[in-house]
């Protein structure tokens, strides 16, 4: 067993844990943090991403223990306790989800990728690679952050 | 869209989800979050690795593992249960694992049960199987059918001689998945004294199976208590299954005295749960020189894996009363065979049936059009159902609802610009590209009929039996002493909106808005209003599940009506009115019931249990679809790119356009992976060669071409807001649409499924084949190629 201190969604946690302890596990079933969903457990389906020191990355193929010492962010972060972020609304607005499982995988991965860049449509579609979804075929959640980049930029007042 | 209507009811709008809040919080329940038990132990299940032997199993080293239950064996199974009934016969009886014989890789053959699932994994690690290999049978053709049932309307012979042209081809439907991104999930707990199991599970109906579950468990139907989660993340079909594991983790519950938690893993579930049938089928049909069709015979084989496994063999009867499609043709045969082979046994999947028959069908009319020198579109218009013959009794014995179908056929043609598209195609071609244009004209079957699984058994076995009919479905709506509104579903619902359109309906009955009522979707067979049919399944729930909520809403109104009536307050709000009956039983009128809950049970007409000719209304709606698509092929790759895709639909009145459009959005994407990508691939030993999501190719983002959708809106006459269901059809459509595109491109018909890049790159560079584009006047009979 092996200790280790991480932050998660803003809260220090000290657990003791078993080095083979996918991060997953232990966020869902030691934090109770069941908003992390598990579809593969071979890092394919994406439905387990959540965000590492600022990355998104597939918490199935991370270890707990490789998580010592970092922050890590999931999708209970983005909205915490107030209004839906721009990206949730977005995803409501363009019936972006069905059953929602793969949801929470797509909302970090493309957190991560609007605070980085401005995508294009390419893009988005480029990052759903990376993601499973088998309810909405796809456009619609490349319909909602593609939303979101353009009122971003109307908001910054750019063209 | 179709012609504007101003909307005066939430039935029609597209108001906001009530699902999406919790679920982009990552607040939803889905089943292995919740803990609906406490101190549960976690399953493992050791699984074959050979797809036919003689097992085996030595678990005493896992039993002394510290932490472990116990471990339950096919002895014990064998010994605590019985085999599953299924709807035929079959030579291998199916229990919850396998007994003494295993017969596909992945099968059960233990179940270890320890304090975590680490540690139940350790333990599974530990169990000593003993395989005596056995000849596997992977291919279907070379495999003894178990099932033989003939059909015939009209006469075929007489047809087929008229016929002008006919055309003979082999058509080989692979075996796929729906593959939801949540695998399965259950928790089980014994309850020893009451002789009772309770079961979480994220299953989706159809609730037949609930009873197959307690007759394989030797419980009666209320000692058997399933219950559903809210969430559940996607089925297609593919989550009815998971009740082989309720029976198997609560078998190891009891033999253990622990409650069980088991969540499948997605190795688990590609080698182990369920996929659809694979489908080799003979086509036959024979047509006039004009393009119409004279006669049509199949001869189906289907492989349903290494058990007949219930509702099986529903996927070869689902589209029974649909055999001739959308077409008028009345004379029409049918041979239908059953296999088995040491392959993953099949279950419901998107579409059902549906890809299955509309492949051959739809790419023989393309064939024939070619043969013929007709454009296909025309061949279709040709044939098609007409609109002044609505409601339309197929040979078969369905009966088609409404819908011009012919007016889906010149939207479709107008919004792909098909003329156009058809010229650039010749054009691309004769610049030496590989640019093709297909059609494809779907009838859309919805709510199906829980007699038509009976057509397996002949006119005189079902004389012997109690009918089965209709597909009934139940809701509750109960208004609390403070006027609060709540709904209770049998729809089972796996992201598909219910509890939104469902607050819809309630809405425009009561009067209130949507926001005033609360829907609840997970079910509990010992408190939900449910029925045997119920569930999510056959895109069932925008008829009869609707139906159901309007009937029990109906009733809270007319009670209410008769409240304020009695009151001398008409205007009375329902707090009012609630208020009465739950505290003031003595204001109400005389005889009347206390209290203002209503449960309702609707179920759809004309869906009669099979006739003595064996015709049958197997569906109790049918939209239609047309599409209409261009592909290019790069000749260097063999990579198919749709380049263009239009589909119009007619499913009757649209409850929520965007729930709607979300279906064929969905629909479609599972129909260009099963036109493209996907199989269950297995060697000739039987082992799989899709055994992980690596190898298992689906459709992400880039892979999904842009589509178009048009709807035509021909309200159902039989349901009760005359929706009819629109889930399932894009996937029958689209990898028949995408082939025929394929074909045309490549001018050779001997395409098939899917589509991947190494099989198109053979095609496109490899010594055509004996068509030929401009075929000078037709054969007079001809024979066909083999695809």
């Amino acid at each position: 067993m092996t200790a280790i201190e991480l932050t998660v969604n803003g809260r220090v946690v000290r657990e003791t844990v078993e080095p083979r302890l996918l991060l997953t596990d232990f966020l869902r079933h030691r934090l109770g943090l069941t908003g992390t969903h598990v579809g593969c457990e071979h890092g394919v389906c994406g439905a387990c991403t959540v965000m590492l020191d600022g990355a998104s990355v597939r918490g199935c193929c991370v270890l707990a223990v490789q998580a010592d010492g970092c922050s890590v962010e999931t999708v209970e972060s983005l909205a915490g306790n107030g209004p839906l972020t721009a990206l949730q609304e977005s995803f409501r607005r363009h019936h972006a989800l069905q059953c929602g499982f793969c949801t929470p995988g797509i909302l970090m991965a493309a957190t991560d990728l609007l605070a980085r860049t401005t995508p294009t449509r390419a893009e988005i579609v480029d990052l759903l690679s990376g993601h499973l979804c088998r309810c909405t075929g796809y456009t619609p959640i490349v319909d909602a952050i593609e939303a979101c980049v353009e009122s971003a930029r109307a908001r910054s007042g750019g063209t | 869209m179709g012609v504007a209507i101003e909307h005066e009811t939430w039935v029609g709008r597209s108001p906001a989800r009530v699902e999406d809040d919790a679920l982009l919080r990552g607040e939803g329940r889905f089943m292995d979050d919740l803990e609906p038990v406490p101190h549960a132990w976690h399953a493992a299940i050791v699984r074959s690795q050979l797809a036919h032997a003689h097992v085996s199993v030595d678990a005493t080293a896992a039993r002394e593992l510290e932490g472990v239950a116990g471990v339950v064996t096919g002895e014990d199974v064998a010994r605590l249960s019985r085999p599953f009934p299924a709807a035929i016969d079959s030579p291998t009886p199916h229990y919850a694992t396998a007994v003494g014989t295993a017969r596909y890789v992945g099968e059960p053959l233990a179940v270890v049960v320890a304090r975590d699932r680490y540690l139940a994994e350790d333990a599974a690690e530990l169990v000593a199987v003993d395989y005596e290999p056995l000849d596997p049978v992977v291919d279907p053709a070379a495999a003894e059918p178990i099932h033989e049932r003939r059909f015939h309307y009209g006469d075929v012979d007489d047809a087929m001689a008229r016929a002008a042209l006919v055309v003979r081809t082999t058509f080989r439907v692979p075996r796929w998945t729906g593959l939801p991104v949540e695998c399965y999930g259950v928790v089980c707990d014994w309850d020893e004294a009451a002789g009772r199991l309770t079961a979480w599970a994220n299953f989706q109906g159809p609730f037949t199976l609930h009873g197959v579950a307690a007759a394989a468990l030797g419980l009666r139907g209320d000692r058997l208590r399933v219950l559903t989660p809210p969430d559940s993340g996607g089925s297609f079909g593919v989550k009815a299954a998971v009740l082989g594991y309720v029976v198997l983790l609560g078998l190891a519950s009891r033999a253990l005295g622990v409650p069980v938690r088991w969540t499948e893993d997605r190795l688990e579930h590609l080698a182990g749960s369920s996929a659809s049938t694979g489908r080799i089928t003979e086509v036959e049909a024979g047509f006039a020189v004009d393009g119409e069709l004279l006669a049509l015979r199949y001869d189906a084989l289907e492989d349903v894996g290494a058990y007949v496994r219930a509702p099986e063999p529903a996927t070869l009867y689902r589209m029974h009363g649909s055999l001739a499609g959308a077409y008028r043709v009345r004379n029409v045969a049918a041979r239908n065979r059953l296999v088995l082979t040491n392959t993953i046994p099949s279950g419901l999947n998107r579409g059902f049936g549906g890809p299955q028959l509309y492949y051959g069908l739809e790419r023989t009319m393309a064939i024939a059009a070619r043969r013929l020198g007709l454009d296909p579109a025309e061949v279709a218009r040709r044939n098609l159902v007409r609109a002044d013959e609505m409601p339309y009794r197929t040979p078969s014995g369905a009966l088609y609802d409404s819908g011009d179908y012919e007016a889906c056929l010149d939207r479709a043609l107008d919004a792909s610009g098909y003329r156009e598209l058809r010229a650039t195609a010749d054009r691309a071609r004769a610049d030496g590209r590989l640019v093709g244009v297909g059609l494809a004209c779907v009838v859309e079957p919805s709510i199906s009929n829980m007699g038509y699984i009976t057509l397996a058994q002949t006119a005189v076995e079902r004389a012997g039996t109690l009918p089965k009919s209709g597909n009934a479905e139940g809701a509750s709506v109960a208004v609390d002493p403070l006027g609060g509104i709540t709904v209770r579903l049998g729809t089972t619902p796996q992201g598909q909106g219910h509890r939104t359109v469902a607050a819809q309906v309630v809405a425009d009955e009561l009067g209130c808005t949507p926001e005033d009522v609360s829907v609840l979707a997970e079910l509990d067979t010992a408190t939900t209003p449910w029925t045997v049919a119920s569930g999510n399944y056959s895109s069932r729930f925008s008829g009869v599940g609707v139906g159901a909520v309007r009937a029990a809403a109906r009733k809270v109104r007319e009670k209410a009506d008769a409240i304020r009536e009695h009151l001398g307050e008409p205007e009375a709000s329902l707090r009012r009115v609630a208020g009465t009956a739950h505290w003031s039983p003595e204001s109400l009128p005389d005889g009347m019931e206390p209290g203002l809950t209503a449960i309702a049970f609707h179920s759809t007409p004309n869906l009669d249990p099979p006739d003595a000719e064996d015709r049958v209304a197997s569906s109790g709606a049918h939209g239609v679809i047309v599409d209409v698509c261009a592909v290019e092929i790069d000749r260097g790759t063999g990579a198919v790119t749709v380049t263009d895709y239009v589909s119009v639909h007619d499913a009757g009145t649209l409850l929520h356009p965007a729930l709607a459009e979300g279906q064929v959005l969905g629909g479609f994407a599972h129909g260009v992976g099963a036109a493209l990508f996907e199989r269950h691939g297995y060697d000739e030993d039987g082992n799989p060669t899709t055994a992980s999501l690596v190898d298992y190719v689906t459709p992400t983002a880039p892979d999904i071409p842009r589509l178009t959708v048009e709807h035509l809106e021909s309200p159902s006459p039989f349901t009760a807001l005359g929706a009819k269901g629109l889930g399932e059809g894009t996937t029958m459509s689209a990898p028949v649409a995408i082939a025929n595109a394929v074909a045309d491109a490549l001018g050779r018909d001997d395409v098939e499924l899917p589509l991947t890049a190494p099989r198109v790159w053979e095609l496109a560079n490899s010594a055509r084949d004996t068509v030929s584009r401009t075929q000078d006047p037709p054969p007079a009979r001809g024979e066909g190629d083999e695809e």
